[in-house]
């Protein structure tokens, strides 16, 4: 942990990380209000940033077309945002490690048919998958999580395959089972903590990833819905006002690829970390 | 070599089986009906049936699959529901414009992340190194269609010096022949440098690695013990050998940039193949939606099959290999 804080790249995304979460987390305390509230839109709306209103309250990221405070919502959208982003990282995890851990650890049509399914996967266009499957039912929060969850656990298996075949042939496996442990206590508690590691580093750099999908997936109409705001369609509405209120859009895209990269820097610096072979 | 492409021909088969088929399924699953989004709510229920049969859609699911794949398959791809065209030639006005966006921006965003990444790991460690490490991650992360807004606040908005929207002008058919392919250079320069400008993120970022990887095998301190130039060896020891993983990930990320190109094509109002798409899915064009996906499909499994063709043409020792 101190080794991961020590490398600039660790340190930079678990601060932004944490700033970002807290602030969702804490989002009543540091916003004024609710992020849906429109009140007098004539006079409120298209604020530029570090503006007050007529009404005394103050808006440091400017007001959208409804008079909505854009920090407001941008505060409340990562809730949406980084929530969508996590449990969709969970579910394909969960996926990805009992497969991934099945495949590896059983031979035979098992895991024959369980890794030919995922490479049947892996090789499906995601994006027309995530066209589809949000386009097709009525978009909601939920199938968006369920959405990027079953198109992203193909890699997690993969890896986590790998690493449990390697496993399985090591000596200490060996005498795990000599002494007379059941197979599936072998795996649960012997082979699968060892294996967790590549699967850490490609939950941080998925978190980013789906935050980025999902953004896209709501810009498209197809994810979150409005007035709910999230990232992805907070940009979708600044889309049509860019001209007269440009932050509108610019404020969520820049607090995405902050987050973005905050991910991506965390899970390279993750995998310096875990993994001994990096010569640095 | 030939047994080998077999196998991988026969595995691609497969996995374009399978996309049509679950395209097929998942779109007659879900709620939603083309005949109602097409006829509107005043439609009777007569005029809904009469539609319905004349389009085939009162026929049992398994043989429609079977009728559609045995037309595909004749090259007659039915007519779009939605617009009345034939399928064929939506896709044909629509596939050009994606190809030309999606090669020139993966070509420029290679070629350029090549070169990146060399420096990069040539001077590992150093001021530069950083630099563009930050950079490329930064390019990585931005959304192309939050990017492409941003270009288009700065190039069209405030400088006013590009178009925003389409492949070419109203006016381009009155244009002489130079003026007509300027103004097509102008609608393209925004598309295409917002797809380069991430490809490049993504490209010199796994260049790096790549780099890095090689420039710590043993032949290379061979090749430096020998009193090679640092650029010899970085350009001509370390490069070729860096590039059989970056041709793999070339080919993987074709299908990467199709979906990329999605989204931005979405932004500039862009005619390809991604707009095409998304319009389908929403109107519920059944024939346009699988057509698209099974040609995008082809498409990503050549992707992949090239991967490995130009990874072997790079690397003697997977010719040879069995796995």
């Amino acid at each position: 942990m101190t080794r991961l804080l020590r490398d600039r790249r660790g340190a930079f995304g678990a601060l932004v990380l944490l700033v970002v979460l807290g602030c969702a987390v804490l989002a009543p305390l540091v916003t004024s209000g609710d992020p849906t509230t429109q009140r007098d839109i004539v006079a409120t709306r298209f604020l530029p940033p570090l503006a007050t209103d007529t009404h005394g309250s103050f808006h440091p990221l400017g007001t959208d077309r409804f008079g909505r405070d854009v920090w407001t919502r941008l505060v409340y959208g990562a809730r949406i945002s980084m929530g969508v982003g996590l449990l969709a990282v969970l579910v394909s995890l969960a996926l990805g490690v009992v497969v991934g851990a099945v495949a590896g650890y059983w031979r035979g049509p098992v895991s024959t048919t369980l890794l030919g399914v995922t490479d049947f996967a892996l090789a499906l266009p995601r994006v027309v998958l995530l066209l589809l499957l949000a386009a097709l039912w009525r978009p909601s929060t939920t199938l968006v999580i369920a959405v990027l969850g079953l198109t992203g656990w193909m890699s997690v298996a993969r890896l986590v395959h790998g690493e449990v075949r390697a496993l399985a042939l090591r000596p200490f496996v060996e005498g795990a089972v000599a002494v007379g442990a059941h197979r599936v206590r072998v795996l649960l508690r012997h082979i699968l903590p060892n294996a967790l590691t590549p699967v850490i580093v490609a939950a941080a750099l998925g978190v980013g990833n789906a935050i980025s999908l999902e953004a896209g997936l709501s810009y498209l109409g197809l994810g979150v819905q409005p007035p709910t705001p999230s990232w992805g369609n907070m940009i979708a509405s600044g889309r049509d006002t860019l001209v007269n209120a440009p932050w509108v859009a610019t404020a969520p895209g820049l607090a995405l690829v902050l987050v973005v990269v905050a991910c991506t820097l965390l899970g390279d610096a993750l995998r310096d970390v875990l993994d001994p072979n990096v010569n640095r | 070599m030939l047994a080998r492409l077999g196998h991988r021909l026969l595995a691609g088969l497969a996995v374009v089986l399978g996309v049509v088929v679950l395209t097929f399924l998942l779109l007659h699953l879900a709620p939603g009906d083309p005949v109602e989004l097409l006829l509107g709510p005043t439609a009777t229920t007569e005029q809904l049936t009469a539609h319905r049969r004349s389009l085939g859609l009162d026929q049992p699911l398994p043989s429609q699959f079977v009728t559609w794949v045995g037309r595909f398959a004749r090259g007659d791809w039915g007519s779009s529901i939605a617009k009345g065209r034939p399928v064929r030639r939506v896709l044909g006005d629509a596939w050009p414009a994606t190809v030309r966006l999606v090669t020139l921006s993966l070509l420029l965003s290679y070629l350029i992340g090549l070169a990146v990444g060399a420096v990069q790991a040539a001077r590992s460690g150093s001021r530069t190194d950083t630099v563009l490490s930050v950079t490329s991650v930064t390019l990585f992360a931005m959304p192309g269609y939050w990017l492409g807004l941003m270009l288009v606040l700065v190039f069209t908005y405030w400088a006013r010096l590009l178009p925003a929207f389409g492949a070419a002008g109203f006016d381009s058919d009155y244009l002489s022949g130079g003026g007509r392919l300027v103004d097509r250079l102008r609608h393209l320069a925004l598309p295409l440098t917002t797809l380069t400008l991430i490809g490049i993120g993504g490209a010199a970022r796994f260049v790096r690695g790549a780099m890095l990887e090689t420039l710590s095998q043993p032949f290379i301190t061979t090749a430096r013990a020998k009193g090679l130039t640092p650029r010899r060896v970085v350009g001509h020891h370390a490069l070729r050998n860096a590039l059989t993983p970056v041709l793999t990930l070339l080919g993987l990320s074709l299908p990467a940039l199709f979906s990329g190109a999605v989204f931005v094509e979405a932004v500039f109002a862009w005619p390809g193949v991604g707009r095409v798409l998304v319009e389908a899915v929403q109107a519920r064009d059944y024939p346009v939606v699988m057509a698209a996906t099974a040609v995008s499909a082809v498409l990503v499994v050549a992707g992949n099959m090239l991967a490995d063709v130009l990874a072997a043409w790079t690397d003697p020792r997977l010719r040879t290999s069995a796995t």
